[in-house]
């Protein structure tokens, strides 16, 4: 019994050890990207400073963590996607503004917030996955999922999908809650199929005929369609043909993005400004590009080829603070017209 | 019938079981202090809960819970109900019946407890889709070329939901009843038979009676199980209570919201609990001192041992070979192509480490508890292990979200004191190691092994007591002489059953570990957040794998 026990508790022992001490060259990450995305990213930058990061990969949860861990929080670097998660970092006031000429000069104004408290790293696009064998149509706005003429023909993931809630809460922004709600149910009127799974069954049930256009977002088409998620997927990127659809106003493509913020409590400041600027380097950017078929944020740094067939991309002007005002509205219309029922 | 078990007299009974274990103060104090801990969590909640949520509930009340409320009773009954028919069916041809295959089935049937629901639920989606391999090969059969030609039940309904966490969580059911068969003597099935009842009325009236403590442990440990669960739910779109709870906090950015959910839904789960308990209170199940031969199994001729055989292989077919399969053909595809992942050995390691000590601790704790509940008399005993089960009713992040705000406390209580002592932060000694996911593990799976050691405990005769007292043994040699010898199938179960559902612990997992430490079940889901199942499928597999050592050991323990 007692050699049974000798090995879970050296282990444990061993983690315990672990825990990382002040001393050494080093620099603490929390984020919401999965390790696999962000790891390139880090290991180059450990190469080139000898600073070591230290990541913890957490799902939901990583603000009341932080804020439960106070002043004695080890986080330097908050890594997350969703705008609207930046946001609450700030509005929670877990974070701290960074004076950065580097990170102003690199990322566009809009991608940043105005008092410098995060800085968007990387855009997504929201868009349009249609068949190529049954849909002839060249340009699709956001509005036309509701319209009759596709109904039983449409797929998406769960209305209460961040991505999801975010174009919802756009178009309130643009026509007001009335309209957002009548378009909702348009779309759920139009569903060949319960909202579920994630973008890419959007596109794996194209294939299979059960929908003939879907919404989704823009780096997965680069991930099926390079055979990075599996030899399988291939066909399911190779069935569909992507739009970038506008609103009717025509102004531009929902996005999303990804981006960081310091921690206010960061006990590595000096690490976590040199992390944040490499992030926003070309090297880094280019790394973004590549390894996940993102939109880099720094102007002149190219979308991987196959991100950058799908056309050229004009962001939808409204700026992303002002849709996050309407995202808990956004989430309790998906509720009201039962979308995701 | 089991009047036939009550001992003479139940009070006088339990003031010689009192006497002859000590006295009970050090035992319910002990429990009362773990159902303090327990409650660390929920007294988390509360705080968040307290905060006010903004208005939220007329939205909630109007829009939202009546369809998860609906949604959860539905998923739960259907869930209950099949794991039970399958458990027992299962439990009760295996062990009164021989038929062809009935040894490798015995313990194949125990399989799919090794298989976590997400994963189940990723792999059902892609064997079932319209283009995956079954339909595919359907139309083929039937020479339709459209997809759409081809009716197939749909996974991702609420039916496909009961079908997919059926399968996978009737185990909890199968184990312990089997276990409870076996141990019956022969002679009680003997008498009821030479008293003319056949083998279905014995089954009725005599073993299935008998069989509801362990009954009522599985099905609530898999009603539990499918209430909290959100990886599977939430990918096949069916919209749970806990999916709400999600939902709440994730895209409401309302925790409080959300707190309040977990408070009600928890609420609920302890009236159930009360109300079983209550039910179950004037019976006792303790069978006759010695333990009696095992029945002896019937002999299933010709084609009734073939159907015997088939209909086992079902649940086992469903609940693991198809999953299983799916990961080991990614697993070999990803390995062909990309070889094992260079990380795997510390996965495993961080896995197989932190379940192993959480589930010594849960063992421990839950002996505790368990012999609280033999030696205390009075409704005090069992109302504390019902306290120090709730953690499982929660859903993992929710647990774990109420967790981090006592933990976090403390841990800055000590870091703030040593530095005043010494001008060095130690850091967050808790957070910041393995310590708080092993007190997670231990508070929400505390159910699985108090459970079960409570039932192990309550089969020991108290006349086996009696007589070790009468023969000059003290309290702590009846412990240790006659209690745990009798008790050790029952322990081991407990710790293994723990010990698989901690290696499969996602949510607790991600939001409480500490820096650059991944386990296989993190692995998996951030490559399947991904989108890239396959890179995952190596660690998944490794899951399954891990889990089948302690299911084969859980498969000998049933055994004589």
């Amino acid at each position: 019994m007692t050699r049974l026990l000798a090995g879970p508790l050296l282990a444990f022992g061993a983690f315990c050890a672990a825990v990382p001490t002040a001393l050494a060259q080093e620099v603490n990450v929390y984020t919401t990207r999965e390790p696999g995305l962000i790891q390139p990213l880090l290991d180059t930058f450990s190469t080139e400073t000898g600073i070591k990061v230290n990541t913890i990969f957490v799902k939901e949860g990583l603000a009341e963590r932080v804020a439960a861990e106070g002043e004695n929080s080890p986080a330097d670097l908050f890594n997350v996607v969703d705008y609207g998660n930046l946001i609450e970092l700030v509005d929670r006031g877990l974070t701290q503004p960074v004076q950065s000429e580097v990170l102003t000069a690199s990322i566009p104004q809009n991608l940043r917030d105005p008092d410098n408290q995060w800085f968007a790293l990387s855009i997504r696009a929201r868009v349009a996955y249609v068949s190529k064998d049954r849909v002839s149509d060249e340009t699709l706005t956001y509005e036309d999922f509701a319209d009759p003429k596709w109904k039983g023909k449409v797929c998406i993931r769960s209305g209460q999908h961040p991505y999801n809630t975010s174009l919802i809460a756009a178009l309130i922004a643009k026509d007001g809650a009335e309209a957002a709600e009548t378009w909702l149910s348009g779309v759920k009127e139009n569903l060949a199929r319960k909202p579920g799974g994630g973008d890419r069954d959007v596109a794996r049930d194209i294939l299979a005929g059960l929908c003939d256009i879907g919404i989704g977002n823009s780096y997965y088409v680069g991930l099926m369609r390079s055979g990075a998620g599996g030899e399988e997927q291939k066909p399911w990127g190779e069935a569909i043909r992507v739009i970038l659809p506008t609103f009717k106003d025509g102004k531009g493509t929902h996005v999303n993005v990804s981006g960081a913020a310091i921690a206010k409590n960061a006990p590595n400041l000096d690490n976590a400004k040199k992390l944040l600027e490499f992030l926003a380097s070309d090297e880094a950017q280019h790394i973004y590009a590549k390894a996940n078929f993102e939109y880099p944020v720094k102007p002149g740094i190219e979308a991987d080829p196959i991100i950058a067939a799908l056309g050229p991309l004009t962001i939808d002007p409204l700026p992303l603070t002002v849709v996050a005002k309407n995202r808990k509205q956004a989430s309790e219309l998906v509720d009201k017209v039962g979308f995701d029922e | 019938m089991t009047d036939l078990l009550e001992p003479a007299d139940p009070v006088a009974e339990a003031a010689a079981v009192k006497s002859r274990l000590g006295p009970g103060w050090p035992w319910l104090a002990a429990s009362f202090a773990v159902a303090l801990l327990v409650l660390a969590p929920v007294a988390g909640l509360v705080v968040f809960a307290s905060r006010g949520s903004g208005g939220l509930w007329p939205h909630l009340l109007q829009n939202v819970l009546p369809v998860a409320v609906r949604t959860t009773v539905l998923l739960l009954a259907g869930v209950g109900l099949s794991v039970a028919v399958i458990g027992v069916g299962a439990a009760w041809l295996v062990a009164m019946f021989r038929f062809p295959g009935r040894r490798i089935l015995e313990v194949a049937l125990i399989l799919p407890l090794a298989v976590p629901t997400y994963i189940a639920a990723y792999a059902y989606l892609d064997v079932t889709h319209p283009v995956g391999p079954v339909q595919t090969f359907l139309r083929g059969l039937l020479g339709i070329s459209d997809p759409r030609g081809l009716w197939f039940p749909e996974i991702r309904s609420l039916g496909g939901a009961i079908f997919l966490l059926a399968f996978v969580l009737y185990p909890y059911v199968y184990l312990p009843v089997r276990a409870l068969f076996l141990m019956q003597s022969a002679s009680m099935l003997e008498v009821s038979r030479t008293l003319g009842a056949g083998p279905w009325r014995s089954f009725r009236t005599v073993a299935l009676p008998l069989a509801r403590p362990a009954l009522v442990v599985g099905v609530s440990l898999a009603m539990l199980e499918a209430l909290n669960d959100i990886g599977a739910s939430e990918f096949l779109g069916v919209r749970t209570l806990t999916v709400a709870i999600y939902t709440t906090w994730v895209t409401r950015s309302s925790i409080e919201g959300a707190a309040q959910i977990a408070l009600f839904m928890l609420a609920i789960v302890f009236v159930l609990i009360l109300v079983e308990h209550r039910a179950r209170r004037s019976r006792r199940y303790a069978g006759p001192a010695g333990r009696g031969r095992a029945p002896a199994p019937r002999r299933l001729a010709g084609w009734r041992g073939l159907a015997a055989a088939l209909l086992l292989s079902l649940p086992v077919l469903l609940g693991f070979v198809v999953p299983a399969s799916y990961l080991v053909l990614s697993a070999v595809r990803r390995v062909g192509t990309r070889g094992l992942p260079a990380d795997l050995g510390s996965w495993i390691a961080n896995s197989v480490g932190l379940a192993a000590i959480a589930a010594l601790v849960a063992v421990a704790v839950g002996l505790v508890l368990a012999y609280t509940v033999r030696v205390v008399r009075g409704p005090l005993a069992p109302f504390l292990v019902r306290v120090a089960s709730v953690g499982y009713a929660l859903p993992g992040t929710v647990l774990a979200a109420g967790l981090l705000v006592p933990l976090a406390s403390l841990d800055n209580l000590i870091a703030n004191a040593v530095r005043s002592w010494t001008g060095v932060s130690p850091g967050l000694l808790l957070t910041g190691s393995g310590a708080a996911l092993v007190f997670a593990y231990v508070l929400r799976f505390l159910a699985v092994s108090a459970g079960g050691l409570e039932a192990g405990l309550a089969r020991i005769s108290p006349s086996i007591d009696m007589a070790a007292r009468s023969l000059g043994a003290g309290p702590l040699k009846t412990v240790g002489r006659i209690h745990l010898p009798m008790l050790s199938p029952a322990l081991a179960a407990a710790g293994l059953l723990v010990f698989v559902d901690c290696m499969k612990e996602l949510p607790a997992t991600l939001l409480l570990r500490p820096f650059n430490f991944e386990t296989l079940a993190t692995h998996v889901y951030g490559e399947a957040a991904r989108g890239t199942y396959e890179d995952g499928a190596v660690a998944a597999l490794a899951i399954v794998l891990a889990g089948l050592v302690p299911v084969a050991l859980l498969a000998r323990t049933g055994r004589r």
